[in-house]
C-alpha cells in the first residue's frame, strides 16, 4: 500500500514525513522522525508512556495513527522545556526525585503540563486521577504527586 | 566506621546526575536504538499451555519477500546451553507464550506476518495449572525425566516436583509442646508479574571477524554476555553488551529472553536485528514471580514468647525445574523471630506456566506473609499487641538464624518501635477500616563489583561502573566517589560501562548496588587519592606520608605547598603518566535490612472493594546514602507489594491460556489507588560497609502482603488467606460467613 504524506508541526517545527496507513503515531515518532522521548510500555493506551498532545489535546500516541497528526500541532517532551532552561515540571521531577526507573517519566512530564494547563490548581486527588492514566511501577507515585503539587505552586506564583 | 561519622555529601539530596537526560527525553532505552540497515525479528510463541512439537515448517514465512532470517531451536549452536529450552522451544511447548520460533523482516509488519505463515505441529497435551494439578497421582509430567532432587530416598519414577528442601533449627515438636495457643493456616498467592514498564528490547550486531555488540535492557550486561555468549558458542571478548537506561527491571530483567535470539537473526541475516517484546509477549513470555500454596504453624505462650515455628511451602517453578525461589522463600520466612524451634519444608513445582523469575526480594514476600499473617492472628488469641508480640519475639544482634549465621547488629526492634511511634499507629480507625502491621527480612547480597575512576587532566574525574543503573544509583555512586576524593559531586560524573569496558560485575540485584559497587567506589576513590599523594610527593621531593589530602587539594605536612586535583592531573603526564583508580572487589558483609509496614484499609462491604487510606513504610538502610532514593524504594516496594495483595494476578483459562497479558486487566497500582506514602528511614549502620550502608532494594516488597491481608481481615472481621484479595474474593469471604 503507498505510504501517505503527512505535514504536521512537532513541537513548533513543520515536519513533512511518510507514514504506512497502519503506522501508529508512536511508531512514526519513533521510528519515522528519531523522537525517541516518547516510550512504548504497552500499545493498547494502558500505561501512559507514550502520552503527547495533539492541538492541546492529551492522548496516548499509540492510539492514533500517524496519518492522523496531518495538519496538527503536536508536541512530545522533547519539546517541553529549552535547551538550557528546564520546565519548572522537570525541574520539580528533580527535585522532589521522583522518578527511579525513568521510562514513565515522559509521559507523566507530558501529561502533567496538560493538567496544569487544565487546571493550574488542583487537589491531590484531582492530580492523582488526571495521572491515572500513567503507570508508574517504581515509585509508588508519592514523589511524583508531590513534585507535580509543587509544580503547580511554582508555576501559579505561589513560594 | 562509627555512628558518629561526619559527611559532606552522603546523606544529601543532590540531583541525579542522569536526572536531565530522563526528564527531557534525551535517555536512551532498550528498544531506542536504530542502526543502518536494521531489519526487525519477532517471535512466535505457543498458543497452548501444554503440546509437543511435532513439527515446525518454515518454508512459507522464508518465501517471504520480505524476510532476512527465520531460526527455530535447531539453529542454536549450543543446545545444551542453560536455559536454552526456554529461549526457543525444541521438542516441547510448555506454556502459554513459548517461544517457539523467530523471524527477521524488513519492518515489524512484515515480521509479524511471516510468523503466520509458520505451521506448527502440536500435539495438544493437558496443562497441569496448580500445585495441587502438579503433585496429583497420575498428573501429566511437564518433563519425562524429572526426578525430585533432596528426598531421603531416591525416587524410582519422574515427577512434577523437582525439588524438596528442608530446614530446622532446635526441637519443633517440643516446641509445640510448651506452646498454650497455636495457629495454623493455609494461604495462597497468585503469580504475578515485575510489571516493569519498558518491554524487554535489544538491538545486535553480529560481526563474524570482530567485536559482535548487543544494546539492551538488562540488569547485568555481564550476565548477558555470559548466557549469550554460551548458546551462541563465542568467546566472551568478541561479544560487546552494552547495557541502556534500564525501565525497569525488579528481577525481570536478569536472564536473557530476545538476545541469543536476536544475534542468531542477525548472524543469519548479515543485518543488524532489532526486536522488542509486545506488552501480551512480557507478561507470557517473560518470567513472573511464583504462585505459592504455603502452610504456616505457630505456637505461643500465654505470655507472649514464641516456642515453635513451622511452614511447608509450596512453589511453582513455572515450566522449568529449580526457577522458583524456593531457597530464599524458606531461608527467610522465620528470620525475624528469635525463636529456638523453627522447622522447614519447601518444594519446588512444575507447572505449564512461564518459567519463573527473580520479583523483588524474591520468595520472601511469598513465605515471610503466610508467617505474618500468622503472628498477626497469634497476637490476636493472646490478646497482645502485634507490635509488643513482635517486640518480645524480635531477632536482633546473635540470633541464629534458621539457615546458619548468627545475625549480626540489625534493626528490627528499632523499625518496630519507629512503627509504634508513628502518626497512622496513634490514628484512630473508623467503621469499615482494618489496620494491619507486618514486618520482613531480606539478607541482600555482596559480590564481585568493578569500577574505574578515570581522572581527567582538567581534574574532573568519570566513575566507569559495571551495575545498571535502575532507580538512581549513579547519584550514591557519585556522592560516595565525592566524599572519598572530598571534590565537588558533580565533578565526578558515573556512567555504566559496557562488557568490554570493565572486568565481570553481578547484577543490579538482590539490592547489592549501592553496597557492594558503592564499595567499589570507595575503593577505587581512594586509590586515586593514594595516587595523588604520590605525585605530590614526588613534585615535592617528599614522601607521600607527608602529604595529607584534604577538601580536594594536596597539602605538603613538612613543608610549603598546596596542589589541587586539577594541578595534579595536569601535570599528570610529566609525574609518571595519567592517573585512574580502580576498585575491582568481591564484596562480603552485606548487612539485612529489616522492614516494618503500616497499612490502614477500608473495605466497602457492600463490594468488597478496598481502599488503601494510610501507609507508613519503615525500613533501616544501615546509612541512606541519597535519603529521597531510599525513600523512593521503601515507597516503590510498598507499592507493589499493595497491588500484589489486592489485585495483581495471572488469570488462566481451562486451557491452561493467560486471560489478562495487559495492563487493562492485569491491574497494577495507579496514582488514583494509593495514598501518599510515609517512610521513616532507620539507620542501624552496616559495620562491614565503609558508610554503614545496607541495601534498601528488596525488604520493602515483603511487608506489604500481610500488612494489606491484616488490615482488610481486620475491616472485615475474617482472616483472609488467599492473595490478591480482590473484590470478588472479598465479597464472598463477606457472604460466606453471612
Amino acid at each position: 500500500m503507498a505510504k501517505t504524506h503527512v505535514t504536521a508541526s512537532i513541537n513548533g517545527d513543520v515536519k513533512e514525513f511518510l507514514c504506512e496507513p497502519s503506522d501508529t503515531l508512536l511508531q512514526t515518532l519513533r521510528d519515522e522522525l528519531g523522537l525517541t522521548g516518547t516510550k512504548e510500555g504497552c500499545g493498547s493506551g494502558d500505561c501512559g508512556a507514550c502520552s503527547v498532545t495533539i492541538n492541546g489535546r492529551l492522548v496516548c500516541s499509540c492510539l492514533v495513527l500517524g496519518v492522523e497528526a496531518e495538519g496538527t500541532e503536536i508536541e512530545t517532551v522533547e519539546g517541553i522545556g529549552a535547551s538550557d532552561k528546564l520546565h519548572v515540571i522537570q525541574e520539580k521531577f528533580l527535585e522532589h526525585a521522583a522518578l527511579q526507573c525513568g521510562i514513565c517519566t515522559p509521559g507523566l512530564i507530558v501529561s502533567t503540563k496538560a493538567l496544569l494547563e487544565e487546571n493550574p490548581d488542583p487537589t491531590e486527588e484531582e492530580a492523582r486521577y488526571y495521572l491515572a492514566g500513567n503507570l508508574c511501577r517504581c515509585t509508588g507515585y508519592d514523589k511524583i504527586i508531590r513534585a507535580v503539587m509543587d509544580a503547580a505552586e511554582t508555576m501559579r506564583g505561589g513560594a | 566506621m562509627s555512628e558518629a561519622q561526619e559527611f559532606k555529601h552522603i546523606g544529601q539530596r543532590t540531583i541525579r546526575p542522569d536526572g536531565h537526560d530522563k526528564v527531557t527525553g534525551r535517555a536512551n532505552y532498550a528498544a531506542d536504538l536504530a542502526l543502518p540497515d536494521m531489519i526487525w525479528g519477532k517471535i512466535l510463541r505457543s498458543p497452548h499451555a501444554h503440546a509437543n512439537i511435532k513439527g515446525i515448517d518454515t518454508s512459507k514465512a522464508e518465501a517471504h519477500p520480505d524476510v532476512f532470517a527465520v531460526a527455530t531451536h535447531a539453529d542454536i549452536p549450543n543446545s545444551d546451553a542453560g536455559g536454552v529450552l526456554n529461549i526457543l522451544a525444541k521438542d516441547k511447548a510448555l506454556y502459554h507464550g513459548h517461544a517457539i520460533a523467530s523471524v527477521a523482516a524488513r519492518t515489524e509488519a512484515a515480521a509479524e506476518e511471516a510468523l503466520a505463515l509458520i505451521e506448527v505441529d502440536y500435539e495438544v497435551l493437558q496443562p497441569v495449572m496448580s500445585i495441587e494439578e502438579a503433585m496429583a497421582d497420575g498428573a501429566p509430567l511437564l518433563h519425562e525425566s524429572l526426578m525430585t532432587k533432596g528426598l531421603a530416598e531416591e525416587p524410582t519414577s519422574p515427577s512434577n516436583v523437582a525439588s524438596r528442601m528442608e530446614m530446622n533449627k532446635g526441637d519443633i515438636e517440643a516446641g509445640f509442646a510448651e506452646a498454650d495457643v497455636i495457629v495454623e493456616r493455609e494461604f495462597r498467592t497468585a503469580t504475578v508479574h515485575q510489571g516493569y514498564i519498558e518491554p524487554h528490547a535489544c538491538t545486535v550486531r553480529y560481526d563474524e571477524d570482530g567485536q559482535s555488540m548487543i544494546w539492551c535492557s538488562t540488569q547485568g550486561h555481564f550476565g548477558v554476555r555470559q548466557s549469550t555468549a554460551d548458546i551462541l558458542s563465542m568467546e566472551q571478548s568478541k561479544l560487546k553488551v552494552i547495557a541502556s537506561e534500564i525501565g525497569g527491571g525488579f528481577g525481570g530483567k536478569l536472564g536473557v529472553y530476545l538476545e541469543p535470539v536476536a544475534l542468531i537473526l542477525s548472524k543469519k541475516s548479515g543485518r543488524p536485528v532489532k526486536m522488542q517484546m509486545d506488552r501480551d509477549e512480557v507478561f507470557k513470555g517473560s518470567g513472573p514471580g511464583a504462585a505459592t500454596r504455603n502452610k504456616v504453624k505457630i505456637g505461643a505462650k500465654k505470655d507472649g514468647s514464641i516456642t515453635a515455628m513451622e511452614a511447608h511451602l509450596y512453589y511453582e517453578s513455572g515450566a522449568f525445574p529449580g526457577s522458583s525461589p524456593l531457597g530464599p522463600g524458606c531461608m527467610t520466612v522465620f528470620t525475624p523471630y528469635d525463636v529456638e524451634n523453627q522447622y522447614v519444608e519447601g518444594f519446588d513445582v512444575v507447572v505449564n506456566k512461564a518459567r519463573c523469575a527473580a520479583y523483588r526480594a524474591p520468595g520472601a514476600p511469598q513465605s515471610e506473609y503466610a508467617a505474618e499473617m500468622v503472628i498477626n492472628e497469634l497476637a490476636d488469641e493472646l490478646g497482645i499487641d502485634p507490635i509488643d508480640f513482635r517486640l518480645q519475639n524480635a531477632a536482633k544482634e546473635g540470633t541464629q538464624t534458621m539457615y546458619g549465621p548468627k545475625l549480626k547488629a540489625v534493626g528490627l526492634v528499632e523499625c518496630l518501635e519507629a512503627a509504634k511511634n508513628s502518626d497512622q499507629y496513634k490514628t484512630a480507625l473508623k467503621e469499615n477500616q482494618g489496620r494491619g502491621l507486618a514486618a520482613g527480612f531480606w539478607f541482600n547480597v555482596g559480590g564481585d563489583s568493578s569500577v574505574v575512576i578515570n581522572m581527567n587532566q582538567d581534574g574532573t574525574g568519570t566513575i566507569v561502573e559495571g551495575s545498571p543503573d535502575i532507580g538512581g544509583s549513579r547519584a550514591s555512586m557519585q556522592m560516595m566517589a565525592a566524599e572519598e576524593l572530598q571534590m565537588p559531586v558533580d565533578s565526578l560524573i558515573p556512567v555504566i560501562g559496557d562488557t568490554q569496558s570493565l572486568p565481570h560485575s553481578n547484577p543490579t540485584g538482590g539490592s547489592r548496588t549501592t553496597f557492594a559497587t558503592g564499595m567499589a567506589v570507595i575503593e577505587a576513590a581512594a586509590d586515586v587519592v593514594s595516587q595523588f599523594k604520590e605525585r605530590a610527593a614526588a613534585t615535592w621531593n617528599v614522601t607521600p606520608d607527608q602529604v595529607e589530602w584534604k577538601d580536594g587539594v594536596a597539602i605538603n605536612t613538612s613543608g610549603d605547598g598546596e596542589l589541587t586535583a586539577a594541578q595534579i592531573c595536569a601535570a599528570a603526564s610529566r609525574t609518571g603518566g595519567q592517573i585512574s583508580g580502580r576498585g575491582n572487589i568481591n564484596a562480603q558483609g552485606a548487612g539485612p535490612s529489616f522492614a516494618v509496614h503500616l497499612a490502614d484499609i477500608e473495605v466497602d462491604p457492600d463490594t468488597g472493594q478496598t481502599t488503601v487510606i494510610r501507609y507508613t513504610a519503615i525500613q533501616d538502610a544501615g546509612k541512606a546514602i541519597h535519603p529521597s532514593y531510599v525513600e523512593g524504594q521503601f515507597q516503590g516496594g510498598s507499592a507493589q507489594g499493595i497491588g500484589w495483595a489486592l489485585n495483581e494476578e495471572y488469570v488462566y483459562n481451562k486451557d491452561g491460556l493467560l486471560e489478562n497479558p495487559g495492563y487493562l486487566d492485569y491491574r497494577v497500582p495507579l496514582a488514583s489507588d494509593l495514598p501518599m506514602i510515609d517512610t521513616v528511614i532507620v539507620e542501624v549502620p552496616n559495620a562491614f560497609h565503609p558508610y554503614g550502608v545496607r541495601g534498601v532494594g528488596e525488604s520493602g516488597i515483603i511487608p506489604p502482603l500481610a500488612a494489606c491481608g491484616t488490615a482488610v481481615s481486620k475491616a472485615i472481621g475474617i482472616w483472609m488467606t488467599e492473595l490478591p484479595m480482590s473484590p470478588p474474593r472479598i465479597l464472598k469471604a463477606i457472604q460466606d460467613k453471612s
